[in-house]
């Protein structure tokens, strides 16, 4: 077991400033497809980063050797690659942007998740596959879960010295119909969609059996429905795609990284430019966007970012202007704006970036009854399952699983293929009721970077009203 | 010794050590997957971040009494260190098995062959990256990557299997931009030529150059388009994604369903095959089984081979060709056709060029319908002539259209698009792929 501070103390450097951020992940992969095993795997990787600070430039080097004479290559390398840097560096950092912190995080976990064994969790998705059986026309039935257990170690020459610990489970069940010329998926809100700071609480049987029998169901269903319509109507959209939503439109957009061009080259621009801040009317007064990382089991809920500034929840969005973006110290020094705590890094082997966190849309007043009551014709879309938005975060298009037509204000009959398309602030302008009860979800795999990384985000959220938009089928 | 010895040496220690420890009735495959990788991010032609990261990840399928289990740990080229995690993951892995039920589709592990392969390249020293990019680029505005270094992937098993691919290669995968209007290029290879990618940097240039006009911003509908490689290497990726797996097809999860069905056609023009001839990546899979040098999978619009991996051939009794677990093609060719690069231009006449799409994704998965977004270098073309780069466009079209009888030529000559993906680790390969010219190209948005 490497001693991080006992290592930060021996090793030697003319750097201005060292870190060390050891990182160590567990992630375990168990399938069942058709009440058969599918796949199980574990991944166990650990390394360590050094950052140092050089000329007014960080350099970085990751290293999986964690003897003394590894992490003391990895310093050379460090400072090395600060030094080369330093003669174009984008900005003059100094160790402002690497304040002073002190801490520990541990997931809220009430059953740790060494308490369920591989054969007790397999079980259960034999379990919930034989549920998904519910007619002959049921072709596909998988369940599966990605548990992952992590620490995030980080000392530095400043005396920072940070532990986080999380506990987080993603699971995924899905049943796939077939009739003649088409096959209907439904799953559970969406692939990997329930994703949270959790332990084995969350392989709670009945829950699950029940939530797998809806789902065949549910598949069943679309295949004698009609096919969403093609017209601008009232959208009506539930929690579990509104987190792609407020996603890929707003978390996104405003990530500060985005703004300043770091992703051009790869995830792309954004809409919204530093003189937005204070000014852009992004939305209707109902909406009221949050960073916040306080949410008990939400996936992207920490102590610190990995800049070690202290994660608080912040407005980005309120009563529909944009006060605030996405962006830790680094380029809140480079922009002059105000920021958040969210420069994080995937693993130990790449650097920190601008990502989400968990982006939320705070509650409204309306009752969830009431907003199928205020719809002349419109349509009730559940559970993402296509995205894609432009370089800019304009123009979007989304699809869904499922869908409910609603006509005079009632719930008339199911609909397949449902999708929908705008752009972002036509659309969140259209906002024209928010529920006053929310549901919570995520992402494990929310990809940017040069060099990409993949980092997890939670998403909690309403039921959301918007006017006037372009739906159509297949 | 270099990285590349060093993994060398070291793989050969603990896998050999795995497999020399293994109990009766117990049978194992080994892969290692390693790197040493230099990152070098650039923004307005300065450095945002630069990274260096040396990693070698070892994975360990132990089959026994017909159960599978799967674990991946670091190693570190210290034999001693290695050996104790070898070990420790050995005997969790024994847990494992004697845990979990039997795995209907374990594929009984075999001897296919021996390999070793190592490449030298000739990549610039570390110190010198950042003055080879930023020097010629010097009042551009450049965004991108440079990645750079050696990349290994290897496999022993226990029936005497054993193989070695070992590359130094690069890329420098960046845009250039004037205001938000953008062109897009990739250098790579295995030897850095700095003159090649200066002549790379100003073909960019001279392209930027060509987006100096007021974009022009078209109505929704349907446009003959030619669609630049870097475009058809973008729409080409969705097949990787659950399009093309055998598996995919028979849960009801392939966007070729109908293809495969014989319900729907291609253009007689399309013809998709895997190349490893290419030289783009490894023939070995995850279990070493090497692919055919060549795999008709597309031909002339008919479908002839779902991408088939032995387990999928075990569960569904059909015959496998080499296809990885996740059943993708690793080295995909786009087969040419007859358009010449000089008559690109004239034979789209009025319409849209695309170098490049952005951000697809199926939006109806049964009708292999994509939706997607132009980006990069997108002109209006009137009379075979460039009039203006274009406001993105939103596209909304299946592929049973534009790759079938809408289809009206493919070009004479392909480029390839080297894998540049990073995500955990580096990846192996690429596409080669030609341009396309389609009629009734439909834009939504």
């Amino acid at each position: 077991m490497l001693d991080l501070q006992r290592t930060l103390n021996q090793v030697k450097s003319d750097a201005d400033w060292v870190s060390l951020r050891q990182v160590t992940e567990k992630t375990t992969h168990r399938r069942v497809r058709d009440e058969k095993i599918d796949g199980n795997s574990v991944y166990f990787d650990q390394g360590v980063m050094v950052e140092v600070l050089v000329n007014g430039h960080f350099g970085f080097a990751g290293t999986s050797d964690l003897t003394e004479s590894g992490i003391k290559r990895a310093l050379g390398k460090a400072v090395a690659m600060a030094r080369s840097g330093s003669s174009q560096k984008v900005h003059n950092f100094t160790t402002a942007q690497r304040p002073q912190a002190k801490g520990i995080y541990s997931s809220p976990v009430i059953r740790p998740i060494d308490s369920l064994s591989a054969k007790e969790i397999t079980d259960i998705f034999v379990d919930a596959t034989k549920a998904m059986k519910v007619s002959d026309k049921i072709i596909s039935r998988s369940a599966g879960t990605m548990i992952v257990e992590t620490s995030f170690h980080v000392v530095n020459s400043s005396g920072s010295e940070v532990q986080q610990n999380f506990s987080i489970v993603s699971t995924d069940f899905s049943a796939t119909s077939g009739g003649p010329g088409e096959t209907q998926t439904r799953s559970d809100n969406g692939g990997l969609a329930r994703c949270f700071q959790v332990g084995a609480e969350v392989f709670d049987r009945a829950d699950i059996l029940s939530r797998s029998k809806r789902i065949a169901e549910e598949s069943l269903e679309l295949l004698s429905a009609d096919n969403c319509p093609d017209e601008a109507m009232d959208l009506l959209l539930a929690p579990d795609q509104m987190t792609l939503q407020v996603h890929e439109s707003i978390g996104h957009p405003l990530e500060y990284d985005r703004i300043l061009g770091d992703e051009r080259n790869y995830a792309g621009w954004s809409f919204v430019k530093p003189e937005d801040f204070g000014n852009l009317q992004y939305g209707s007064k109902l909406m009221n966007v949050t960073f916040d990382p306080t949410i008990a089991d939400a996936m992207a809920s920490y102590a610190f970012d990995d800049s070690g500034l202290k994660a608080t929840k912040e407005f980005l969005i309120k009563d529909g202007v944009l006060v605030r973006g996405l962006g830790g110290l680094e380029s809140q020094a480079r922009l002059n704006l105000p920021g958040v705590a969210n420069f994080r890094s995937s693993s130990w082997n790449r650097a920190p970036i601008d990502r989400m966190a968990n982006i939320n849309l705070e509650p409204g007043t309306t009752k969830f009854q009431d907003m199928i009551a205020s719809i002349e014709r419109g349509v009730f879309m559940m559970a993402n399952k296509s995205w894609s938005i432009d370089d800019y975060r304009n123009k979007f298009q989304f699809g869904c699983e499922y869908a409910k037509l609603i006509e005079n204000g009632k719930i008339t009959k199911t609909l397949k293929n449902p999708n929908y398309r705008g752009t972002t602030v036509k659309f969140w302008n259209g906002l024209k009721a928010v529920s006053e009860n929310r549901e919570t979800y995520g992402s494990p795999f929310c990809g940017k970077g040069e060099p990409n990384q993949v980092i997890r985000v939670g998403h909690t959220t309403p039921y959301c009203l918007f006017s006037n938009v372009e739906v159509f089928g297949a | 010794m270099n990285f590349t010895e060093i993994t060398k040496k070291s793989f050969n220690t603990v896998a050999d050590y795995i497999l020399g420890n293994l109990q009766a009735g117990e049978e194992a495959n080994v892969n290692l997957h390693a790197e040493e990788s230099v990152f070098i991010r650039f923004n307005g032609n300065k450095v945002r971040q630069n990274t260096t990261v040396e990693q070698r990840t070892l994975s360990l399928l132990l089959q026994k009494d017909g159960k599978t289990a799967s674990f991946s740990f670091s190693i570190t080229g210290d034999e001693t260190e290695d050996k104790k995690r070898a070990d420790q993951w050995l005997a969790e892995a024994r847990k494992e098995c004697a845990l979990l039920p039997e795995d209907p589709y374990q594929v009984p592990l075999k001897n296919n062959g021996v390999s070793d392969s190592t490449f030298k390249g000739a990549l610039l020293s570390e110190e010198s990256v950042v003055a080879a990019i930023t020097a010629p680029a010097a009042g551009v505005d450049l965004a991108g990557l440079y990645c750079a270094g050696p990349l290994i992937s290897a496999n022993k098993n226990s029936k005497g299997q054993s193989h070695w691919f070992a590359t130094e290669n690069f890329f420098m995968d960046y845009s250039l931009y004037l205001g938000e209007k953008a062109v897009k290029s990739v250098y790579a290879g295995t030897h850095w030529n700095q003159k090649e990618f200066e002549a790379n940097l100003a073909q960019s240039k001279n392209q930027l150059s060509l987006m100096d006009r007021p974009k022009k911003t078209l109505a929704p509908g349907a446009y003959r388009t030619y669609l630049a490689p870097g475009a058809v290497a973008e729409m080409a990726s969705m097949f990787s994604w659950g399009a093309l797996s055998f598996s995919a097809y028979k849960q009801g999860n392939s966007a070729l369903q109908k293809l495969a069905d014989k319900e729907k056609s291609l253009s007689s023009l399309f013809s998709v095959r895997e190349n490893f001839a290419m030289g783009l990546t490894h023939r070995f899979n995850g279990l070493g089984e090497l692919a055919p040098e060549t795999l008709n999978v597309i031909q002339k619009g008919q479908l002839q081979s779902f991408m088939t991996s032995t387990r999928s051939a075990k569960e569904y009794s059909v015959e496998a060709n080499g296809a990885d677990g996740g059943e993708y093609p690793r080295a995909m060719e786009i087969l040419p056709g007859s358009l010449k690069e000089q008559d690109i231009l004239k034979e789209l006449g009025t319409g849209l060029y695309l170098s490049n799409l952005h951000y697809l994704n199926w939006s109806d998965r049964m009708n292999a319908r994509i939706t997607g977004m132009t980006r990069y270098a997108c002109f209006w073309v009137e009379n075979g002539e460039i009039v203006a780069p274009i406001a993105d466009l939103r596209f909304d079209e299946s592929l049973y259209d534009c790759l079938g009888e809408n289809l009206l030529a493919v070009t004479d000559f392909q480029a390839v698009d080297p894998m540049v993906s990073t995500y955990e680790s580096r990846a192996f390969g690429g596409k080669k792929v030609p341009g396309m010219l389609i009629k009734d190209f439909k834009f939504t948005l």
